[in-house]
């Protein structure tokens, strides 16, 4: 698997479209930075990005990589290798060259601007590393997508309204929810309905870092409990790393049962 | 002895002194004397002044008041008090034990005093032109029911409270019908609940004061023709905290101040004829927010910095006016280059009415669909008041 990984890695890192992507986080970091002066509010800046951009991406380039690389993964298919490594060495592959672009990305122009001496850097890694975990599953659901998916026009279109409905459908629906359930108790179904989302668990992950959590918190016991204590922390990261897993599980039930 | 020692009118207190408690100094001493305390531990309480004099301690001398009552009860005209640290005042839950507790006098003077461990630090009833200044009152707090206030005027009027330190208390000042009185250069900080509390007390002006992690800010509730200056409210977080909290405050003038970092920066309720000039509102959850019965309010030359929602209404009346603030969400832009921008300012945005609605939804905070939301709500206003909107907004913050 290490060796299929490696290989899927740097030939991502060689390809022009990392670059771009390593080259678009860079310019965006040194302008936000040297253009606000302020690290605190340009990660607020950042994570509105982060949040939408980062699963764009990654939905994107895993579907393409999978669809583009196909001729290799067939041809490795007739050697003796076991499928479930292949796909998760492409997998890990995409996911982890395209977290790097982010995080070095970012990264270069924060540490250049003096993060370290920043009360603002813990912010700014929880920002890095939900873009990270965001990247991981976006990825492993556009890969998902393309596995279930032969034709490539059809693929891609799933693959995006997946991303589209996260981003935005999701919300929308959820607040339509919540506006007509009014009468009920709603902290408990709220905060399970934005678990199931991983650009809202994102979302709130990074505003409890900062300190948007009492005004959160103001809504209600339950809020308050969630947000007010580590509580909110630890069990968004755990759901984080939930929303991996399940996805990459199934790519891995998917491809042993493939037939190519 | 009383004649040889009262030589200058003044009588000396101190453990190898001829008089070793203040009781028996403030027996003897003639009116319009002063007794001086030196430095040592007293333990008395309930200490009672019924004559006009000065009661000044040299290198801060200790009443300890063992937690039995109160430990000076100041019963006359012209007393003053200087110097001194009272500590260990008694708890009750059915007298208002006081560290220094001032009853119907006049021209009262306390000043330098440090006031730990108390119940009540300085309580004031039906007392007037006084000054209480440079002194530190903190307690240990436990519960609202079981601390008492910091400095508490009751049935007062022309008191100056300036330069005190409060923290550890209830509230840290609290008025209750008083009336032209000042609040000048006071830091009331880590309170159980208000760091300055207003209630029923017309004319009166505070200034320069900083209030910070209170429990619940600052309230001014039930009052007249208060002027509010140059104070900084500060890191009020919590889920029930506000930098100021106004209800049914008529003629209020807020000018200068500065909100920072507060859950909710100035919530009114039912406040009129209220002016708001030059205030800074920098990243608190809500800037202002307004709930029922508020009426020719004026918002003027105000920063509103980076706060999570602006301006929260609650109904789609408008009566108050905003003119010339600078919006750090604003996004329009000046082609005259007059320094204000050419399209108006909507502050109320159409998530912050849905979060007064249903206030579950400010999960959804920051969230792609809100900004589209929003963004739609300001280009044709449904649910908001279409009157409601700052036309003349300035490009570039205020100094």
């Amino acid at each position: 698997m290490f060796k299929i990984l490696k290989y899927s890695f740097f030939d991502l890192m060689r390809s022009r479209w990392s670059y771009v992507y390593f080259l678009f986080y860079l310019m965006l970091g040194i302008v936000l930075l040297f253009l606000n002066n302020d690290t605190s509010k340009a990660v607020i800046t950042l994570m509105n990005i982060i949040i939408v951009l980062t699963p764009l991406i990654g939905t994107i380039f895993g579907i393409m990589y999978y669809y583009n690389s196909r001729e290799f993964t067939e041809l490795l298919l007739a050697q003796p290798i076991k499928r479930s490594t292949i796909f998760l060495g492409q997998y890990l592959g995409v996911s982890l060259s395209l977290s790097l672009s982010l995080v070095i990305g970012l990264g270069i122009p924060f540490i250049l601007y003096g993060i370290f001496q920043s009360s603002a850097i813990f912010n700014f890694l929880t920002l890095l590393l939900v873009g990270a975990f965001l990247t991981f599953i976006f990825v492993a659901l556009a890969f998902n997508v393309a596995l279930s998916n032969e034709n490539k026009i059809k693929g891609f279109g799933y693959a995006i309204l997946i991303w589209l409905f996260m981003a935005v459908i999701y919300d929308g629906l959820f607040l339509i929810s919540l506006m007509l359930l009014e009468e009920y108790p709603l902290d408990r179904y709220s905060l399970i309905a934005s678990m199931l989302n991983p650009i809202d668990l994102s979302r709130i992950l990074i505003l409890l870092k900062l300190d948007i959590s009492a005004l959160l918190s103001y809504t209600g016991a339950l809020f308050k409990k969630f947000f007010g204590t580590n509580l909110g922390m630890i069990s968004s990261t755990l759901v984080l790393v939930l929303w991996v897993i399940l996805p990459v599980m199934r790519i891995i039930y998917k491809s042993k049962k493939k037939d190519f | 002895m009383a004649i040889s020692s009262s030589f200058a009118q003044t009588v000396e207190v101190c453990a190898s002194c001829n008089v070793k408690t203040l009781k028996e100094a403030i027996a003897i001493a003639p009116k319009y004397g002063k007794i001086v305390v030196k430095k040592g531990i007293y333990k008395e309480h309930d200490i009672e002044i019924d004559k006009p004099i000065s009661i000044i301690g040299e290198n801060n001398p200790v009443f300890d008041g063992e937690k039995k009552g109160y430990v000076l009860i100041i019963k006359s005209d012209s007393v003053s008090i200087s110097g001194l640290h009272l500590k260990n005042v008694g708890q009750s839950y059915t007298k208002d034990f006081a560290g220094i507790y001032i009853s119907k006098s006049e021209h009262f003077k306390i000043d330098n005093c440090t006031l730990s461990d108390v119940f009540f630090g300085i309580l004031a009833e039906k007392s007037h032109h006084g000054i209480i200044s440079n002194n530190t009152i903190s307690s240990v707090v436990k519960n609202e029911a079981s601390t008492g206030n910091g400095i508490h005027l009751w049935h007062c009027s022309n008191v100056t409270v300036a330069e005190n330190e409060l923290f550890n208390l209830r509230d840290g000042i609290y008025f209750e019908f008083v009336t032209d009185s000042k609040i000048l250069n006071n830091f009331s900080h880590n309170n159980l609940r208000y760091g300055l509390h207003f209630m029923f007390s017309n004319n009166d002006e505070y200034h320069n004061n900083t209030f910070t992690k209170n429990g619940a800010g600052v309230a001014v509730m039930f009052s007249k023709y208060i002027t509010m200056t140059q104070n900084i409210f500060k890191e009020n977080w919590g889920t029930a905290s506000y930098g100021l909290l106004l209800k049914e405050i008529y003629d209020a003038e807020i000018e200068n101040n500065e909100f920072d970092q507060n859950t909710i920066g100035v919530y009114t309720e039912g406040s009129t004829r209220i002016n708001y000039k030059n205030n800074t509102f920098n990243r608190n959850g809500w800037a202002v927010k307004i709930a029922g019965a508020c009426y020719t309010n004026k918002f003027e030359k105000n920063n509103f910095l980076y706060n999570a929602l602006d301006i929260s209404y609650n109904s789609k009346l408008n009566d108050n006016t905003f003119d010339e603030n600078y919006w750090s969400s604003y996004t329009g832009y000046d082609l005259d280059k007059n320094g204000y921008g050419d399209v108006p300012y909507r502050p109320v945005k159409l998530f912050s009415y849905m979060v007064n609605k249903t206030p579950e939804t400010i999960i959804l905070l920051r969230s792609l669909f809100v900004d589209i939301l929003n963004f739609s709500e300001k280009v044709s206003p449904v649910f908001t008041p279409d009157d409601l909107l700052d036309n003349n907004p300035l490009m570039k913050p205020l100094k």
